[in-house]
């Protein structure tokens, strides 16, 4: 920690503030995931650490690296701009998934089918109708 | 004076984050079906990119960054491949 007595007041501040941050939203969200019921609750807790626990971390290694001068700044946008893209690929393609498994299973106590999809788009092929379609 | 705090801070960061992981190794031990271990998977990797950039903040050292941007780009591929898994059975088709 010998770089951190180089730092000005306010840029050490508010480095500790926004790592702090960031690390509290990570760890709510970590708790969400303990406590929310059922899996299509427990999908919204961990965004929390991709928004803004991604943020306010990458916005406090910004604020210490570009006051320490000791390299360009917009390396870091880069994992925050990767992160946020990815997240809702990911999130989407897990919950598309996940629906799928509980409906073929014939599972009642998931979320309703979206009304603006005609119910036999769903790929779902009845056994031995494969000359059909 | 300001050193201490940003040390400490960044500890208790770290500390946090710790934590964090350890929720989401019991979601991912306990998990009751496949999709709550490839969701708490997801939020692993994520926690293990913010950890090694904290440490980055603590040490000065830039070299943390290339390390967070690997686990990030690798972090990612996995989780698409594990929730293609679990809808189709294979991950190339």
């Amino acid at each position: 920690m010998t770089h951190a007595a180089d730092l000005p007041a306010w840029a050490a501040l508010l480095t500790a503030l926004l790592v702090l941050l960031g690390a509290g939203l990570t760890l709510v969200g970590a708790i969400g995931t303990l406590r929310l019921g059922s899996f299509f609750e427990r999908v919204h807790a961990p965004t929390l650490g991709t928004s803004w626990g991604t943020g306010a971390i990458v916005l406090a290694s910004i604020v210490c690296f570009s006051v320490l001068g000791s390299r360009v700044v917009l390396h870091e946008f880069l994992i925050g701009v990767f992160i946020t893209v990815t997240t809702p690929v990911t999130l989407t393609l897990l919950v598309r998934a996940a629906l799928y498994r509980e409906r073929a299973e014939g599972n009642t106590d998931v979320p309703a089918r979206s009304v603006l999809r005609a119910p036999q788009s769903l790929n779902r092929r009845e056994p031995g109708g494969d000359t059909a379609r | 004076m300001t050193a201490d705090i940003l040390l400490w801070s960044v500890t208790v960061a770290q500390a946090m984050l710790v934590i964090a992981m350890g929720c989401n190794t019991y979601r991912l031990i306990r998990g009751p079906r496949a999709q709550d271990r490839v969701l708490s998977f997801d939020a692993m990797y994520v926690i293990a990119m913010l950890l090694v950039l904290t440490f980055g903040i603590r040490t000065g050292n830039a070299f943390y960054f290339e390390a967070a941007l690997i686990i990030a780009a690798l972090g990612f591929v996995s989780s698409v491949a594990l929730a293609k898994f679990l809808m189709r059975g294979e991950v190339i088709e």
